[in-house]
């Protein structure tokens, strides 16, 4: 199998305004990250030969991809859209990779957005979240989505000791990078009593154990590494990429406390060459505070087990061993929905380009992204550098 | 009234209507492939293990024990707000499937993993009977 190792890379990327955004519809906000990526990177809407988005939950279209072609009046050769949930931004990113690589099309605008917040109401936009669960055999048992998770948070504090506290040193980090960050949803700073003193959710899950129910658009272009060079600014090269998948239903999964996470970070560090210690900021799906602790062990970060003891003591936070999700995450930035893990590859580029203000890790060259959709079903980890080789 | 429930009252489908028919019967019945031995659930057209087309219907003995568990304080709809707290749990059945249910009549805090349970059933409907589990 050919590698796609540096053989890609993101030619420009762009957040709209997240949180709280009514004044934008759901396909206005993919539209507007779209315009802002291709400002970012110095080309035109005529540049752009393939397409990709997300489902919309808000604004749905059958031809969602087509549809947002249409708005723009943008005919590409390379159409479509693609929903794994929380791991369709990195699933989406290995298609248009690998479409590049093999000459399918040259220039790809990924764009994503959703208004769960204005558009369907925070209660509304969590009990259609719930429909995730199968309708026969989980969903008559009441599990939301918080919930879901829960039962992998207990599984891994019996099995390892994890405890709440370490549960919530996910949050408390997620929330001081978000407080350094003028774009994020919630920058307030917060303390691990704080998010233990929350309303309790799905035990032992606390309300700021949850990531957020937001509005918001990102999006991104990518090209291969000959032409990326032509561009504004410096590009970012993709070193690896890999995928997991193990289930649909987390009912059918073989295990609450190891996830495809570990399939999907080893398929990535193979193709880049690289390990954990390479590694200078990771970007890694938190749509509740264990999945974090997982994806630490799972991605090789910690030992197994390991992953409560890990995220103690800043070392997950900015001039620790490992920052996190320095734009404050799903848990403090915004999330969306679908999109929600493409603001983690916005961040990543950001850093990489050293445009990160008060939160930037010094000295970034590598950089780690996860996503993952359903319940800790559908895994992509990305590894992307300043250099392609 | 529980023919009136406004729960996510589960609809058989032709590959599903043996499983809730037992319910009905107040048993929980699984599939058994005739060729390998394996037990599986929910029902599939083959055996997950060798792909073989001979799954044949067996009765559980109902036995589980506790894989993870739950207590649910803010309800996912206001159609189960009444039950608040209740506790969501994943079991293994004795025969070695994994499902989702509700943990019932037992104080939530005494729910631990590795809990030993038995299969008990909520009437919702004429039609559906949910099985769920309780301590032994």
């Amino acid at each position: 199998m050919e590698s796609l190792r540096g053989k890609v890379a993101i030619v420009g990327a762009a957040d709209t305004e997240v949180g709280v955004v009514p004044h934008l519809s759901a396909t206005q906000l993919y539209v507007k990250g779209a315009k802002l990526a291709l400002e970012d990177a110095g080309i035109t809407k005529d540049d752009i030969d393939g397409l990709i988005t997300c489902a919309s939950w808000v604004e749905p279209y059958m031809y969602h991809a087509e549809m947002i072609a249409e708005y723009m009046q943008i005919f590409p050769r390379y159409c479509l859209n693609v929903a794994t949930g929380g791991g369709t931004t990195l699933a989406i990113m290995h298609h248009a990779a690998s479409a590049i690589a093999t000459g399918v099309c040259n220039t790809v605008l990924i764009t994503m957005a959703d208004n769960m917040l204005s558009g369907l109401s925070r209660d509304r936009a969590i009990e259609a979240m719930s429909t995730a669960g199968h309708a026969q055999f989980e969903r008559p048992y009441g599990p939301p989505i918080p919930g879901f998770y829960a039962l992998l948070a207990q599984a891994h504090m019996h099995k390892y000791g994890t405890t709440s506290e370490q549960l919530a040193a996910v949050a408390v980090a997620c929330r001081k990078h978000a407080s350094l960050n003028p774009a994020a949803q919630m920058r307030q700073p917060i303390t691990i009593d704080d998010v233990l003193n929350s309303k309790l959710i799905a035990q032992p899950l606390h309300l700021l154990d949850c990531s957020l129910v937001s509005d918001g658009g990102a999006a991104i272009i990518m090209t291969s590494a000959e032409r990326a060079k032509d561009f504004k600014k410096k590009p970012v090269y993709m070193l690896g990429v890999g995928e997991g998948h193990s289930h649909e239903h987390v009912s059918q999964a073989q295990s609450l406390t190891t996830s495809a996470a570990k399939e999907a970070g080893e398929r990535a560090y193979a193709m880049a060459g690289l390990g954990p210690k390479d590694i200078d900021v990771a970007e890694l799906y938190d749509c509740f505070t264990p999945v974090v602790i997982i994806e630490l062990e799972d991605l090789g970060f910690c030992p197994k087990g390991e992953g409560g003891r890990f995220v103690e003591g800043g070392r997950i936070e900015l001039g620790g061993e490992l920052p996190i999700n320095t734009h404050g995450g799903l848990m403090s930035h915004c999330h969306p929905g679908h999109p929600g893990s493409l603001f983690s590859i916005t961040e990543a580029v950001r850093q990489l380009r050293d445009e990160c203000g008060p939160r930037q890790v010094a000295d970034a060259e590598i950089a780690f992204v996860h996503g993952q959709g359903g319940i800790m079903s559908t895994h992509c980890s990305m590894i992307l550098g300043k250099e392609a080789n | 009234m529980a023919a009136l429930s406004p729960k996510p009252i589960p609809v058989p489908t032709r590959e599903t209507k043996p499983y809730w028919d037992a319910c009905k019967k107040h048993e929980l019945h699984i599939q058994q492939c005739a060729d390998c031995g394996h037990h599986q659930f929910y029902p599939r057209l083959y055996c997950t293990k060798c792909m073989s087309d001979k799954v044949e219907w067996v009765k559980s003995l109902g036995r589980a024990t506790v894989l993870s568990h739950t207590t649910v304080y803010r309800p996912v709809t206001q159609a189960f707000a009444a039950d608040v707290p209740y506790v969501v749990a994943m079991v293994t059945l004795a025969e070695g499937p994994q499902m989702m249910t509700n943990i019932v009549g037992c104080d939530p805090e005494k729910v631990h993993i590795g809990m030993a349970v038995q299969v008990t059933f909520d009437d919702w409907t004429e039609e559906i009977s949910v099985p769920k589990f309780k301590p032994v």
